[in-house]
This record gives C-alpha cells, sequence and structure tokens, in this order.
C-alpha cells in the first residue's frame, strides 16, 4: 500500500498545481466567506470567469471527449483535480449540476446540432443549467410528479411546478421531466425536456432555508410553451432518460463540511467546561475520538474508491455511505460545539461565538443535508437493495394508472 | 494511490479463505467452545505449515518474510470464521513483542518457535480490573525471576511462554520474558464470556524470566507492542463483523414474516446499512493502520486507535444486530451468532477496552496538533 500518484497521475497534479497557485487564492488567506446567502449577481460573474479559466487550461472537462474541449481521462484524475482545487477559495456549486447531469443527459439524447449549439457554452461557463426533477408532491418519490406536459402541434405545453431546484433563478437552461400521460402506470407516462429558463411562464421563486438562506427555489410553470424538438427521448420514456441524469452523480469529492472534528478540537482546547479544559473532560475526549474515526473513515473509503479508479477497476459500492456519515455527523458535531459553550451556544453572533459562529451556522444548515441529494432513510434502502441484494419495497402503486394513485393531503 | 491489498495477497486472502472453510468450521470452535480442548491444535500446525504464524517474522528468524500487510489479512480470514486458535496472544502479541524489544539473540533464539507453533507465547499485562496504565506493573523482576499475579491471560492455559509486564528492584517498568514451563507457576482457568478463546489467572512465583527490551522502557514498550497489536485485532475484528453482516443478510433473505422476506422491511434493511457503514468505516481504517504497521510510519499510533475504535464499534454493532436479526434462533446454542458475539466482546476488550483507546486517539490527535 500507498498513497502515490503513478508517473502520468503526478504531471497531472503538478500542472493542475501550477495553474491554481497562478489563478486562484488559498482558502487559508481569503476571506472567510458566510455558508451562502442569496447568491448574488456579481458571485454569478465570478463563477462565469473562473470556469472560463478552467476551461482554457484543460480542467473543465477533464473526462470529456476531446471535440468538446475536454481531455479524455479517467475519473481518477477528475477527483486529483478536485482534491488540489480544495485548498482554493474558488466559486463553486454553480456548474456541478449542469455539467455533472444536464450536459451529460444531453450527450445521450439531443441531436449534434443541438449539441454544438449548448455543449460548447456550457463548459465554457458562459450558459448555467439547471435540473427540474422535485416536486411538492414527488420528493423521494420523484416519479409521482405531476407536473403536466400537453403536445400541442410541434410544441409541448408545461403547467405545474418543480421544487428544490437550484440556482433556477440564475439558469439560462434546465432539463425536465414531465407527466405526458397520467392514465397509465407512474414510470411509463413520463416524458423528458430541456427548455428555455427565460421562456414565457416560468416563475422562480427562492426558497428561505432554516438557516435564513435560499439554495433553492420553486420553479412555477403557467402554459409554458416547448418545442417537441428539444425532448429528449421517446414519449413516454421520461423515467430512463431521468435514470441517465442520475447516473452521472459525480464521485463525491468529499469535501468535509465543517464544524469539523479539528474545529471541535480547536473549541475544546479554548474553551472551559466546569473549571477545567473541555478538552481534559473524558467524555468530551471520547466524543472526539469518535468523530474522529469516522472522519478518517470516510477519508480512506474514498482513498480506497481512488485507488481502483487509479487501478482502471469499477469502485466498489463502500462510497455511497459518504452522505450519509458526513451529514448526521455535521449535526452532531455542530450540535455538540454548542452545548461545550453552555448557555452561550445559543448566540450566533459572530463577532461572540466561537469561530464567527461556524457551530451555530452548522446547526442550522445541517438538517438540510440529512434531505437534499437523497435522504437518509431512501440511501439506507439504496445501501440495503443495492449493496446487500435484500429485496425491494413493496410498491403498492406500480401497476395502477397514475390518475388512480391515492394522494394525501400533503 | 494505491489503497488496498496487492494481487498477491489477495491471492493469499482467497488460499486461506478456502482453507479455512474446511478446517476452520463452526465444529472446529465448538469443541473447544464446549471445553474439549483448549484450542485446536491440528489447524494450528497447519497454520505454522502453510508460514502463517511467521508471516510477518524476517526469514532469518525462521518467517515468511511476507510482511504485516500479509498477517493483516489472514487476521482477517481467521476473524471471519473466529478461529479457536491462540493466534492473536501467541503471533499478534508475543512475537511482536520479541520482534519489538527483543535482542537479535532472542529474536533468534525465539521466533523460529513461533513461526513453527511449536512455542505458544501470551502477553500478561492485566492485573485484574482496569485498562493498560503505568501503574498496572506490579509483579516483581528480581535476580532473573519473577513474582506476581496477572489476570486474564488469553491462552494463559496453553502458553509455554509468556510476555509479563512488572516492575525490577528500582521501582522501573520493564518487560520480562517469563518461562511457564519452569517450576512456581499456578495457572487457573477462568470461566469468561468467550471459553472459544480461554484465558486464566497467572500465580509467578519466582518463575526464571529474562529481561526483554530496557529496563524503565516496560510502559513505553508495552504501547507499542499494544499499538501493533491494535492493526493486527482490528483486521481480526473487520473479518468477524463482515462475515455477521453476511449472515445477518442471507437470514434476511430467507426468513419470511407475513408473507414476505423480513429483508424487505425497512426496520431490517436500515440496520443492515448501519452494520454496512460502520463496517467499511471500520475496514478504511484498518487498511490505514497496515499501511502505518507495514511501513512503521509515525502515524502508527493515531491509525492503531483509531483502527482499533472503529473496529470494535462495528464487531459489537455487526455481532449483536445478527443475533437481533436472527430472533428467537438468533439467541440458542445451536446457531452460531453467538461465537461471534462472544468473540467480538473478547477482541474488543483483550488489549484494552474502547474508552482506553479512544483517549488514546485524542492525546496522538494533541500531540500533531502541538508539533
Amino acid at each position: 500500500m500507498d498513497f502515490d500518484d503513478t508517473k502520468e497521475e503526478a504531471a497531472f497534479r503538478a500542472e493542475a498545481r501550477a495553474f491554481l497557485a497562478a489563478n486562484a487564492q488559498l482558502k487559508s488567506e481569503a476571506k472567510p466567506v458566510s455558508r451562502g446567502r442569496h447568491i448574488r449577481a456579481e458571485e454569478i460573474a465570478r463563477a462565469k470567469e473562473w470556469q472560463g479559466k478552467k476551461y482554457a487550461a484543460g480542467f473543465a472537462g477533464i473526462t470529456w471527449p476531446k471535440r468538446w474541449g475536454g481531455r479524455e481521462l479517467s475519473p481518477i484524475f477528475n477527483v486529483i483535480y478536485q482534491q488540489e482545487e480544495e485548498a482554493y477559495a474558488v466559486p463553486r456549486g454553480v456548474f456541478e449540476i449542469g455539467l455533472g447531469m444536464c450536459i451529460p443527459t444531453m450527450m445521450a439524447y439531443a441531436t449534434p446540432e443541438q449539441l454544438e449549439r449548448y455543449v460548447g457554452p456550457a463548459l465554457r461557463g458562459e450558459e448555467i443549467w439547471c435540473q427540474l426533477f422535485s416536486e411538492p408532491a414527488g420528493g423521494s418519490d420523484v416519479a409521482a410528479l405531476r407536473t403536466r406536459a400537453e403536445r400541442d402541434g410541434q410544441d409541448w405545453v408545461i403547467n405545474g411546478q418543480k421544487i428544490w431546484t437550484s440556482g433556477a433563478h440564475y439558469c439560462d437552461f434546465g432539463i425536465i421531466v414531465t407527466r405526458s400521460d397520467p392514465n397509465v402506470p407512474k414510470h411509463a407516462g413520463l416524458t423528458f425536456f430541456f427548455l428555455d429558463m427565460h421562456s414565457k411562464g416560468v416563475e422562480c421563486r427562492p426558497i428561505k432555508q432554516i438557516s435564513g438562506t435560499s439554495h433553492f427555489n420553486e420553479v412555477f410553470f403557467t402554459d409554458v410553451r416547448v418545442p417537441d424538438a428539444q425532448r429528449l427521448g421517446a414519449v413516454g420514456a421520461g423515467w430512463k432518460v431521468s435514470i441517465t441524469t442520475l447516473m452521472n452523480e459525480r464521485l463525491a469529492v468529499g469535501e468535509v463540511p465543517r464544524p469539523d472534528v479539528s474545529d471541535l478540537l480547536t473549541l475544546a482546547e479554548t474553551l472551559d467546561l466546569d473549571g477545567a479544559p473541555a478538552i481534559a473532560n473524558p467524555s468530551v475526549r471520547e466524543k472526539i475520538a469518535e468523530w474522529h474515526c469516522r472522519t478518517q473513515g470516510l477519508k480512506f473509503t474514498r482513498f480506497r474508491t481512488m485507488t481502483a479508479l487509479s487501478r482502471g477497476q469499477t469502485p466498489g459500492p463502500e462510497n455511497s455511505i459518504a452522505k450519509v456519515v458526513n451529514a448526521s455527523k455535521l449535526q452532531d458535531i455542530a450540535s455538540y460545539g454548542l452545548d461545550l459553550m453552555g448557555a452561550a451556544g445559543m448566540v450566533m453572533d459572530p463577532e461572540l461565538a466561537p469561530l464567527h459562529a461556524l457551530f451555530q451556522e452548522g446547526l442550522l444548515f445541517s438538517p438540510g443535508l440529512r434531505i437534499a441529494g437523497g435522504t437518509d432513510e431512501i440511501l439506507r434502502n439504496i445501501i440495503a437493495e443495492r449493496v446487500l441484494n435484500l429485496p425491494a419495497d413493496i410498491r403498492v402503486d406500480k401497476e395502477k394508472p397514475f390518475n388512480q394513485v391515492a394522494h394525501g393531503k400533503r | 494511490m494505491n489503497f488496498d491489498f496487492s494481487d498477491d495477497l489477495n491471492q493469499l486472502r482467497d488460499q486461506a479463505r478456502r482453507f479455512l472453510a474446511e478446517n476452520a468450521t463452526s465444529k472446529h470452535v465448538r469443541s473447544v467452545l464446549e471445553g474439549e480442548k483448549p484450542y485446536d491444535g491440528a489447524l494450528w500446525l497447519k497454520m505454522a505449515e502453510m508460514g502463517w504464524l511467521g508471516a510477518a517474522m524476517p526469514e532469518e528468524f525462521g518467517g515468511a518474510g511476507i510482511g504485516h500487510e500479509g498477517l493483516c489479512v489472514l487476521a482477517e480470514e481467521l476473524g471471519r470464521v473466529v478461529a479457536p486458535v491462540p493466534f492473536t496472544s501467541s503471533i499478534c502479541l508475543a512475537a511482536e513483542a520479541i520482534m519489538v524489544a527483543g535482542s537479535t539473540a532472542q529474536k533468534r533464539s525465539l521466533l523460529p518457535g513461533f513461526a513453527a507453533g511449536m512455542h505458544i507465547g501470551t502477553l500478561a499485562w492485566a492485573e485484574g480490573m482496569g485498562n493498560p496504565r503505568e501503574a498496572a506493573f506490579s509483579a516483581r523482576f528480581a535476580n532473573g525471576k519473577i513474582s506476581g499475579e496477572k489476570w486474564p491471560v488469553l491462552d494463559g492455559g496453553s502458553a509455554d511462554l509468556a510476555v509479563v509486564t512488572a516492575q525490577d528492584e528500582s521501582g522501573r517498568p520493564l518487560l520480562v520474558l517469563a518461562d511457564l514451563r519452569a517450576g512456581g507457576v499456578t495457572r487457573t482457568i477462568l470461566e469468561t464470556v468467550d471459553p472459544s478463546r480461554p484465558q486464566a489467572k497467572l500465580v509467578l512465583d519466582n518463575v526464571p524470566a529474562e529481561v526483554l527490551g530496557a529496563p524503565g522502557d516496560g510502559w513505553a514498550l508495552l504501547q507499542t507492542v499494544l499499538d501493533r497489536a491494535a492493526v493486527l485485532v482490528a483486521f481480526e475484528q473487520i473479518g468477524g463483523a463482515a462475515r455477521c453482516l453476511e449472515m445477518a443478510t442471507e437470514y434476511a433473505q430467507e426468513r419470511y414474516a407475513f408473507g414476505r422476506p423480513i429483508g424487505g422491511y425497512q426496520a431490517i434493511k436500515h440496520k443492515l446499512a448501519d452494520v454496512y457503514i460502520a463496517n467499511e468505516l471500520a475496514r478504511s481504517n484498518a487498511y490505514y493502520g497496515a499501511w502505518a504497521l507495514q511501513t512503521d510510519a509515525a502515524e502508527l499510533t493515531l491509525a492503531a486507535a483509531s483502527a482499533r475504535v472503529s473496529a470494535t464499534e462495528a464487531y459489537h454493532l455487526a455481532s449483536k444486530e445478527n443475533i437481533q436479526t436472527h430472533g428467537g434462533m438468533g439467541f440458542t446454542w445451536a446457531a452460531d451468532c453467538h461465537l461471534y458475539y462472544r468473540r467480538s466482546k473478547l477482541l474488543g476488550l483483550a488489549i484494552g477496552s474502547a474508552s482506553h483507546w479512544k483517549n488514546r486517539v485524542v492525546a496522538a490527535l494533541e500531540t500533531s496538533n502541538a508539533a
């Protein structure tokens, strides 16, 4: 065992390092940014500029075909770039859904002319894409969606509502799955499109989260016309196309959400607990040890996955545990940090609260992490069914026409 | 990135698994559990013949020179079958202590016997209640003889050599190697939660012994030996935990209740998903421990302690939820679940319990922070 790069990996890493050192600022030297308020226009501009630089240097589409400006390298090189980029304060999150999910779906289903039109601008950071799947009636059960698409001449007319759309208010294009036929069972009646988010009848409203921030939107569709030429896949094949999109979720690069266990160690070293340093308290030590082991366990699990990628093998399922472990750990560490502060743990004023209120922010931010991108419960189902091969849940709606399936008040 | 075992070692794993499926069945474990013999001697000698016992020992001392990563692979496979042999005591503790602290002469005279399975050794650190600590070196060593009481001692009934924690006439902590075949040794087999690996109380009365390592270094040496053993034991633990998850999963697929397999209910699925999560975290931490052990890395203490904390937690969870998934059958003597439940506790305690190792994790973090 070792942690060394292959020769090609080492050369690529050196190139990535040189690029980042010349073009970005280290996190340790940058001003700490509070966990996203509503993303502002200048931040979008900054993100677009950064994406353009990455494209020019060949770091935008590392695994993508060369004809689109990519490098056609294996996924391990993507991980290496992410590892290097993690130390830098660069704009993140704006292009991930578009490049990670939307454009790969387009590559599988769009026409050559459409690809010519859309892929380049997306990779260069000129146009931003979003993904419109979840609905008020379809969260974990995403195929229970109700947004209607009805054929009208050469167009489809879309009516309904999507929710939890990241960045819908600044996106240029979106991919959407709709219900085109409610008279057949739910998976059979779906059709998939891409659309211009500036179309008439599209309205975005930000959702205010517990933390006071707004990462997500509700998107309303009122008689939105989409040409049939923008349909991806056959009529009624929308579920299959959706699976393509979801399969493209990137390998989690393993950014550890903060406050992490090292923040807790710092806190315990500075605070007093009943007249002695908190770090001297045995129960505090036990907690820190447990979270340290979980954090390291995830890090080395990722290393195992990287090893498989580096050897050109298909990684095992082990990395599927990452999000479910990380989200709960964040919530528990944040909550425990507040406990150590005593009554003052309630105070979120960054001037007064340790580490600029990192723990308080984590407390309010972490519940969303346990839900977004697959709830803890769905992720456990996935582990049980796909990794352990336990039987699938019974689905009482599987054979019924969608418009005869029971639905609740919420 | 090359954070996995080599093809050669994976081949060794496959061979070991096939061999143990024949030679270390639950029938073999039960014959020790039920007191017919203190360990499976036939299995032990075959392991010696195949070079397993000396896997990590240098060839000049009768070993196979495969290295500690190889020993980790074997430990995992032995853990999977709860092998009824003195592997932990003799190889992971006693032989490891000799490799860490012994003189060249001691290694030359002793290790070949360990590799051949002729010696059975153990490490007698415990003096009743409590975890490893500097104060618990109260056995007395003077004039080449040791006296004191040690319990529990893993395989203390079968061992012919024991590495014993003691103090010399000037009160300095040290390790000594006691000859348990000599006179002055009283052994009492103790009733324990896992009789498949018997434990004894040793009363030593002027038993011939020789110093292992420098007098005064006893506490530091013990910690080093326990760190190294923690990695190897972590592999035994993750092997056992993996087998528990397989047993529970197989049962949940085949057992029907309310007209369908119980593995289709989310209460069972989520429980077993949690076991999978704990097992994978433990496995990854154990791999890091294997790397640190093989390379004698500066991070060994932190890596070993993390591997141990993770593996202890995972095996406990996996073994108890395996029983729970099996329902009523799970707590019968006839089902194999209890073999793992017992062993998980034994391995979780034998070199100090979780609280001791959690404290060691944080102490190592503080040291690396201060550096």
